[in-house]
């Protein structure tokens, strides 16, 4: 039994700097990168302040998505050390406050991308936020192990969407881009949760650690790795990029096998002596904004 | 409620409305922009 606080004084209005923090800035600063990338990368040139309006959705859509899935997941979160600090479990805030910046967030996001960029944008945005919401926060999550592998396409909408507002349609490397983030995910995240899986373990969320055991979930990382790297190289041989992005995801695709084997390899139980997991957790993050500054590099210097 | 309380209370509420106009004012220089912007590219 947690002895976290769960009752808010419902007197107490919540701080505006505790709803700023339900929007998770942190994972939101990929989702930002992410999307201006796809922006970037587009073919047609965006009106600067079309794109900015374009990127702020994304933000504020990614936001909204986070919100929603704290006041989904109040009593998850108030279990794990990592997360029993945030504004709902620690008391700070109402659920019913939670749920409304949640929802119209959400709306405002969406209707903002309509007015400023078009139809195609705003759907594939507003899909995004219910299927993180819906699909992985309240039916995968807590249902299945391999709630990441599905629930890590909600993740994976943003260079879509920045695509989307530009262009109108979606095209192949958007679709590459994509798959990228998608089959990133299991590999991130999975090397998290091997470090942290007494925290969902007594959460009881099934994650792939707790379910399988350790040595399964390495395996995984690693058979999940060899389709990400072949995502990520594509676009270079379909001649979807030049030489800067095929180089840089080379090198970086050769790093993240190098660290996948590395985790694959070791048979330590303990999180203390999981330094293979920490680095490969670490360095996917790099990997991935790497790859991006890459694409965003070679579609503008070449 | 005590006076302690109540002056937290209203600290929150003064803090949050500053927070929303600013974001308010910033909304609509965004629409204004975004028409602009519109309007430069029909033309």
């Amino acid at each position: 039994m947690s002895s976290v606080p769960l009752q808010h004084d419902q007197r107490l209005p919540a701080e505006w700097r505790d709803l700023l923090a339900l929007t998770k800035p942190r994972v939101m600063s990929l989702v930002v990168f992410t999307g201006l990338c796809g922006l970037l990368a587009a073919p047609v040139p965006v009106h600067p302040v079309l794109g900015f309006t374009a990127v702020l959705c994304i933000a504020l859509g990614a936001g909204a998505a986070g919100a929603l899935n704290q006041w989904y997941e109040v009593d998850l979160d108030a279990k794990m050390k990592r997360t029993a600090n945030r504004p709902l479990p620690a008391g700070r805030m109402s659920r019913q406050t939670a749920l409304h910046f949640g929802v119209g967030l959400g709306v405002f996001s969406v209707i903002l991308m309509d007015l400023a960029t078009n139809h195609l944008a705003a759907a594939v945005l507003a899909i995004s936020i219910l299927f993180y919401v819906l699909v992985y926060t309240v039916w995968l999550k807590r249902r299945t192990a391999q709630n990441i592998v599905i629930g890590g396409a909600a993740g994976a909408f943003p260079p879509l969407i920045g695509w989307a507002a530009v262009t109108g349609d979606v095209t192949i490397l958007p679709i590459l881009l994509f798959a990228i983030i998608f089959l990133w995910t299991p590999p991130h995240f999975w090397a998290l949760s091997l470090f942290v899986r007494t925290d969902y373990a007594n959460a009881g969320v099934p994650m792939l650690p707790v379910v399988a055991g350790i040595e399964s979930t390495r395996r995984h990382i690693l058979l999940y790795t060899f389709p990400m790297v072949a995502a990520a190289i594509a676009p270079w041989p379909l001649g979807l990029t030049g030489w800067i992005y095929g180089a840089a995801s080379l090198v970086l695709n050769a790093i993240f096998l190098v660290l996948a084997f590395a985790v694959f390899a070791n048979k330590a139980t303990e999180a203390k002596q999981m330094g293979p997991e920490k680095r490969l957790f670490a360095f996917s993050i790099f990997y991935l904004f790497g790859l991006f500054a890459a694409l965003v590099v070679d579609r503008w210097v070449i | 409620m005590p006076q302690e309380e109540d002056e937290v209370v209203r600290k929150r509420q003064r803090d949050r409305a500053k927070v929303t106009a600013i974001l308010l004012g910033l909304f609509v220089m965004l629409m204004f922009a975004i028409t602009i912007a519109k309007m430069t590219i029909n033309q």
